[in-house]
């Protein structure tokens, strides 16, 4: 078997165009789902107990269901029950973040929780409301403590969006089949989505090997 | 200054103090102390309301603190000093002091500074303003976290067995500083079991056992003639 250079040069711009979209929608759902992963773990520290409920019935349902279905169910049932289609490219981030946001706030929990008790004292009994020593006091140390394993969530999350192409959206992925649909190059093509998902995921492990080197993690 | 009247707190089944009765006056130094597991950090901790009291009435400088309103102004008032010390290791020595000046106070940077590093001045670390706290001995990161509370210009000060957790040879740096406040005239209720610091000290010591407290009066009537039966077993086995 020959392994055909030309196929891979030949397309190597659809598929660069498909990383960079691939990189826009993991950007978007690791954003939002940083936000939604944030609030949710504020919430879960409520002492309302329906609010700790809700917060886990969200990352329970979230965390359990396969992200896949999760897309299905955006794309294709959600526009049932409100009679109006949703763009690929909504549905997609809207999934991608919805789920990143269930396994972010679980991150969060662990980095607050990671936090001496005494921290939270010493702040209130300086007469900082609660929020006031979570922004300043709390909250600034969690954010050093979970820059790795949200490193990681970084990393699973640009290669879970590959499954957004289930609904044809044309991301890194998609371009690979719909480049091999009209060459027949299986083992071309996807040896260099491999490899272009691989540079991506590569080049987030450094970033996240800086931010640890500048904020000092031990 | 601050008034606790029958004040019982439990933690689930377990009732930690059982009626606590209290009047600490202005410019006061009340040493309390008592075995392990007694409730006297408890007592302490209930005094700015760090701890809840499950029943009864505690009041500082006036405000009733079964009113929520008044929480975060008694706290404001009253500084607190933690076995620990509770620094926040994310920041200098420096804004570690001006923190809670700048946001409750509503102090200028500069204006915060100057009072920081006049406190720092004071506890002999001047020169440390920059550093963080895991720089500092165990001895330095507690006189930092005593200039902390002493930013907010406390009426009161809280010590919540301040030398614990430290090495021997720093205790006497910490305790000195404590001293110095205490000759200032500053409202001080420290659990301790540095009796020296209690009879040289304190105004008025309290024997706290089994979350009651048991007996109270000066120094020289409680170390030299203690009439409670555990209190005499309580000094006769750390004196």
């Amino acid at each position: 078997m020959s392994f055909d250079w030309s196929l891979i040069w030949d397309n190597f711009p659809i598929l660069l165009q498909g990383a960079v979209i691939t990189i826009q929608i993991t950007v978007m759902a690791v954003g939002c789902g940083f936000f939604i992963g944030m609030i949710a773990a504020l919430a879960n520290l409520s002492r309302f107990k329906i609010i700790r409920l809700l917060v886990k019935c969200y990352v329970e349902l979230f965390r359990g269901t396969p992200l896949l279905v999760q897309i299905f169910m955006i794309y294709f049932a959600l526009p049932m029950v409100i009679g109006q289609s949703i763009n690929p490219y909504v549905a997609a981030v809207t999934a991608c973040s919805i789920n990143s946001g269930a396994y972010v706030s679980e991150i969060f929990r662990a980095g607050i929780q990671s936090i001496d008790k005494g921290q939270m004292e010493a702040g209130r009994s300086l007469g900082l409301t609660w929020a006031q020593t979570m922004r300043y006091i709390v909250m600034p140390q969690a954010f050093k403590a979970i820059i790795p394993p949200l490193g990681n969530e970084f990393i699973a999350m640009m290669k879970d969006t590959s499954l957004v192409s289930v609904i044809g959206f044309e991301e890194l992925t998609r371009r690979g089949q719909l480049i091999i649909a009209r060459t027949y190059g299986s083992f071309e093509i996807w040896t260099a989505v491999a490899i272009i998902y691989l540079v991506m995921t590569l080049s987030i492990s450094q970033l996240v090997a800086f931010l640890e080197r500048r904020y000092n993690i031990k | 200054m601050i008034k606790m009247i029958d004040v019982h707190k439990s933690f689930g089944k377990n009732e930690v103090l059982k009626g606590i009765n209290l009047h600490v006056e202005r410019g006061e130094v009340v040493v309390i102390i008592g075995p392990s597991g007694s409730g006297k950090s408890t007592v302490l901790r209930c005094m700015n309301y760090l701890e809840e009291p499950t029943s009864g009435d505690v009041i500082v400088d006036g405000m009733n603190l079964n009113n929520k309103e008044n929480i975060n102004n008694v706290r404001a008032e009253v500084g607190m000093v933690f076995q620990r010390f509770n620094l926040f290791p994310h920041m200098t020595v420096l804004d570690n002091i001006t923190l809670a000046p700048q946001k409750i106070r509503k102090s200028s940077k500069a204006d915060a500074e100057k009072i920081a590093l006049e406190l720092l001045e004071k506890v002999g670390l001047k020169d440390k303003a920059q550093a963080y706290p895991e720089q500092l001995s165990g001895g330095q990161q507690q006189r930092v976290a005593i200039a902390r509370a002493l930013a907010m210009k406390p009426k009161v000060m809280l010590f919540d067995e301040p030398t614990s957790a430290l090495d021997p040879e720093m205790v006497s740096e910490v305790l000195d500083v404590m001293k110095e406040l205490a000759n200032e005239g500053m409202t001080m209720v420290v659990v301790t079991h540095e009796m020296g610091f209690a009879k040289e000290v304190g105004t008025r010591v309290l024997f706290v056992d089994e979350g009651r407290i048991l007996e109270e009066g000066t120094p020289v009537d409680v170390f030299e003639h203690p009439k409670n039966e555990r209190t005499q077993l309580f000094l006769s086995k750390i004196l």
